[in-house]
């Protein structure tokens, strides 16, 4: 069976790979393109682990197929930092303890840089119902929730 | 637990001092920006070149004998490079020993990890397949024809129980029962623990109330799916890269399955995505180790969701009794309970470690507790979080609310009347020493929630909770660079990235230097003497214990350079704030010495600077806990929302306190998911039913409120720091917390768990 020719951009940079019809573009980021930040939880959409940014819309990577990204634009956590300068959500995910084992982190700052896009003066509900599609299992999510918050915050320069 | 005590053991009394790192939280953890930025290596994120792609074929039924496995057609499959099964691993006799707070028998962890007369739970492993891509490995599985003789399965403990039902072992008999029963029975142990005479204490009562507990099983739920990478090389060495809480318990279990010598095996634990106690047995490791062998490539492994349900040890679903008699006045005068816990496929479940919590949190003169283990045909369970303790704690603390109630004695007064202290007796043999339950019922009575008025529908819960923390081996080396800086290899898993920071904080105290010029490294297996498994909430305690004995090595052999430098006696020598000092007769004449000085120097006086510790650590520091929980229940729909959560738990000492309190979020949030949510299905074929996040629901953030945290510090005696575990102590009172709440808010009392919507409904409509 032929695999598929597939150009897209991720993190701004142009990538080309090859994938079977089968692989999700979740497969194709961390099996063939080696950019394992992105994590599998469930592969069935229930966890968020594997969100990643589509043409700036939130997707779980593992339910999206690696044919269907063709001259499409990717974000994944790898490009989520300037160089040595981290987001405002990374830093303040460090400062607030949100993270333990760090699993479903990666997916969880994905979605919430996608939730402050949208909305960059969330309530703490509002986060708490934006960020419900990443299973976290260590933290319990109050102090993602306040990281999330806190950054929101910063970034609106309050 | 099975763990022998020793009189050889380590403890390091507590000193009360100054502290300028522990007790203060660090800006920046060492995991914390490998983690943020995506970079850091979970097991599944390793490759090798050439590795192939390992899967595995499982059973489709809940009980069966296998008549035959036919992989010929698989193995004729392009790509496929190697096929195993039974045949290619040696059978075990019974030997058993400690992983975690569990014990495994090797007979049956070589049955668990590959099926050999029969299958015994829906997800059993019989094959493995590897193969250049994860698809051909999918197809290969689908190529492996099996004939099965479908069994009669049993699913329910108290239905396993019964002299009828269908028995997994033919050559299980109850063990603890005399004489030796003549007929197998899927009752693998009976246990009984006592103190005084229960019944006489009865009689003293003038309440009463027994009451019987159902509780379903409940998945750890890491996020990570278990993961390997395993090379088998040239002479017979083997590597594996893993998702493991002990690898130098892993490696001890791949040297069994495998009968291999442990120095052979490497394990390398890679980040860990999560543990709780499930990740204390291999299940993938010896597989692809084998695979690895028969194909000549490196083979990796990952489980998918489906496969971790069904197939990885949840916990015990439960079957118990409580009775407990209190005098009007509120003194509890005997108490009794009976536990049957599920260990699934295999006996081994957490009974023994939730037999001895039952009541050890009252000073209670007669007890009686009976136990049995029963195997029935589900995943061998594992241990999670204070293994088998949250269900018998739902038992017992329902009662006492209930006690308290019929009593007319506040549910806080009834506990500090009967709250275990220093000196009481356990039933299950020692004295406790100095504890800090009765601090966390005070702080819990003082606190802020006790006292924010409840709406209606609404109503305030409390329970309690206590578990151990153990010690055992323990091994560290503190490695000082030319240029002072230090690197400490610390052997302990780092579960959850909270005890690579409190090792930098010690390290830093210890030896006065600031917290950037000092590394905290993982070790393998090979970097290290043996380390007992991160269980037991002894990973910052013990951990912490060797990094003070490796630290305080370093500086004992600072001193001796500093000495030799100034020709003085070494009892001329002080250590004091990251530098050697002259101290006696000698203050004045010579300028201290930095780690920086020292280190430049040591060539000379004698080699490197480094310190060690290898010990068995003794004297961990029981944790007790006390939770409120303020719940509104929908009299509509059932649904119980969780509206306000105080945690107050004694931490011994907080080193990093932000992280004490995030442990205490998580265990809380994790006992708020078994409470109202989590359970295994199973239907009439003895198939799981919701092997997904979609269907075993666990919190999400929009479900749970923040959770309010005090941190009781009644230091250890045992610690130099007197730190006590910390990390699960949190997940025992939720259920009974939540359920007393749901009382107080409808008049109900749940028995059986989980409490869903349809259960609360149910029980409202029968008020």
């Amino acid at each position: 069976m032929s695999k598929h020719h597939i150009t897209t951009t991720i993190n701004g940079d142009e990538v080309d790979f090859l994938c079977e019809t089968s692989q999700t573009l979740l497969d194709v980021l961390r099996d063939e393109l080696h950019l394992t930040g992105t994590k599998e939880g469930c592969a069935t959409g229930d966890c968020g682990a594997c969100s990643v940014s589509l043409d700036g819309v939130l997707v779980c990577s593992c339910l999206v197929l690696g044919v269907e990204t063709g001259g499409k634009k990717i974000e994944t956590i790898e490009g989520m930092a300037d160089g040595d300068e981290l987001h405002p959500l990374q830093r303040k995910f460090v400062e607030h303890v949100a993270l333990q084992c760090g699993i479903c982190t990666p997916g969880l700052l994905v979605a919430a840089r996608s939730l402050l896009a949208k909305n960059p003066d969330p309530t703490e509900e509002e986060v708490r119902f934006g960020l419900a599609g990443n299973l976290c299992r260590c933290t319990g999510y109050q102090n993602i929730v306040n990281a999330v918050l806190d950054a929101a915050a910063e970034m609106r320069g309050a | 637990m099975g763990l022998k005590p020793t009189p050889y053991g380590t403890a390091i009394p507590f000193e009360e001092k100054e502290l300028k790192f522990v007790g203060k939280n660090p800006t920046e953890r060492p995991d914390a920006i490998e983690k943020v930025t995506g970079r850091a290596r979970y097991a599944a994120d390793y490759s090798l070149p050439g590795q192939l792609f390992g899967k595995v074929l499982r059973s489709p039924h809940a009980h069966a004998n296998i008549l035959s496995i036919d992989t010929s057609a698989a193995e004729a499959l392009p790509g496929v490079k190697a096929v195993v099964t039974m045949d290619d691993f040696p059978d075990l006799e019974v030997e058993i020993a400690a992983a975690g707070e569990l014990m495994v028998n090797f007979r049956d962890v070589t049955r668990n990890v590959m099926a050999r007369e029969k299958v015994l739970y829906d997800g059993h492993p019989l094959a493995a397949v590897a193969a250049t891509s994860n698809a051909i490995a999918k197809r290969a599985l689908k190529l492996i024809k099996v004939e099965y003789e479908v069994l009669p399965h049993v699913i329910d403990v108290v239905e396993a129980m019964q002299p009828d039902a269908p028995i997994l072992h033919e050559d299980q008999f109850t063990k603890g029962v005399d004489p030796k029963p003549e007929k197998p029975s899927n009752i693998a142990t009976r246990i009984e623990s006592k103190l005084g005479n229960s019944e006489e204490g009865f009689k003293k009562a003038d309440v009463i109330i027994e009451r019987h507990f159902n509780t379903k099983a409940a998945h750890q739920g890491y996020i990570e799916p278990h993961a390997c990478v395993a090379n088998y090389t040239e002479g017979g060495y083997a590597e594996v890269w893993t998702s493991t809480q002990g690898h130098f318990v892993f490696r001890s279990q791949i040297a069994k399955i495998l009968k291999m010598d442990l120095a052979k095996i490497t394990v390398t634990p890679a980040e860990l995505g999560g543990g709780f106690g499930g990740k204390n047995t291999v299940y993938l490791e010896p597989l692809a180790i084998v695979l690895s062998k028969k194909s000549r490539h490196p083979v990796k492994m990952v489980m998918t969701r489906d496969e971790v349900f069904r197939a990885t040890g949840p916990t015990s679903g439960t079957n118990t009794k409580v009775k407990i008699g209190a005098t009007k006045d509120g003194k509890i005068t005997g108490a009794q309970a009976e536990l049957n816990y599920q260990s699934g496929a295999f006996a081994g479940s957490s009974l023994s470690m939730a037999a001895v919590t039952v009541f050890t949190r009252y000073d209670i003169e007669n007890i009686l507790v009976i136990g049995h283990d029963v195997t029935c045909n589900r995943p061998k369970v594992a241990a999670y979080r204070a293994p088998g303790a949250p269900m018998i704690a739902f038992g017992v603390e329902s009662v006492i609310d209930e006690l308290a109630e019929k009593l007319e004695i506040d549910p806080i007064e009834f506990r500090l009347t009967n709250a275990a202290k220093e000196g009481t007796q356990t039933h299950f043999g020692p004295k406790l020493g100095p504890i800090g339950f009765v601090e966390t019922l005070e702080a819990a009575k003082a606190s802020e929630h006790m006292k924010m008025p409840l709406g209606p529908n609404q109503g305030r819960g409390i329970a309690t909770g206590f578990w151990f923390t153990i010690g055992n081996e323990t091994s560290s080396t503190l490695n000082i660079a030319e240029d002072g800086t230090a690197s400490f290899v610390y052997g302990t898993v780092d579960v959850a990235g909270g005890s690579r920071a409190v090792f930098t904080q010690i390290v830093a105290e210890e030896l006065g230097i600031p917290l950037e010029s000092i590394r905290v490294v993982q070790s393998n297996t090979t970097s290290l003497g043996f380390n007992f498994t991160t269980a037991g909430s002894r990973g910052t305690a013990a951990g912490s214990m060797a990094a003070v004995k490796a630290s305080r090595d370093a500086v004992a052999r600072m001193c001796d350079i500093a000495a030799k430098i100034w020709d003085v006696d070494i009892d001329e020598v002080a250590w004091e704030d990251g530098h050697a000092r002259p101290a006696g007769a000698n203050v004045g004449d010579f300028d201290p010495l930095s780690v920086a000085d020292l280190a430049k120097k040591a060539a000379y006086y004698g080699g490197t600077i480094a310190g060690h510790a290898e010990l068995n650590v003794v004297g961990g520091g029981p944790g007790f806990g006390t939770h409120i929980i303020d719940v509104e229940v929908d009299k509509g729909t059932g649904a119980v929302k969780v509206l306000r959560y105080s945690v107050i738990q004694d931490a011994g000492k907080a080193v990093f306190p932000d992280y004490v309190k995030a442990q205490f979020h998580g265990g809380a949030v994790q006992g708020i998911g078994m409470a109202l949510n989590e359970e295994y299905i199973y239907d009439e074929n003895g198939i799981m039913e919701n092997p997904g996040f979609l269907d075993y629901r666990m919190p999400v953030a929009s479900d749970v409120p923040n959770i309010d945290t005090i941190i009781v510090e009644v230091p250890n005696p045992n610690h130099p720091y007197g730190v006590r575990g910390i990390g699960e102590v949190p997940i025992i009172p939720p259920l009974a917390a939540i359920a007393n709440a749901i009382h107080d808010a409808t008049g109900i009392r749940l028995q059986d768990h989980p409490m869903s919507p349809p259960k609360v409904l149910k029980a409202m409509s029968e008020l």
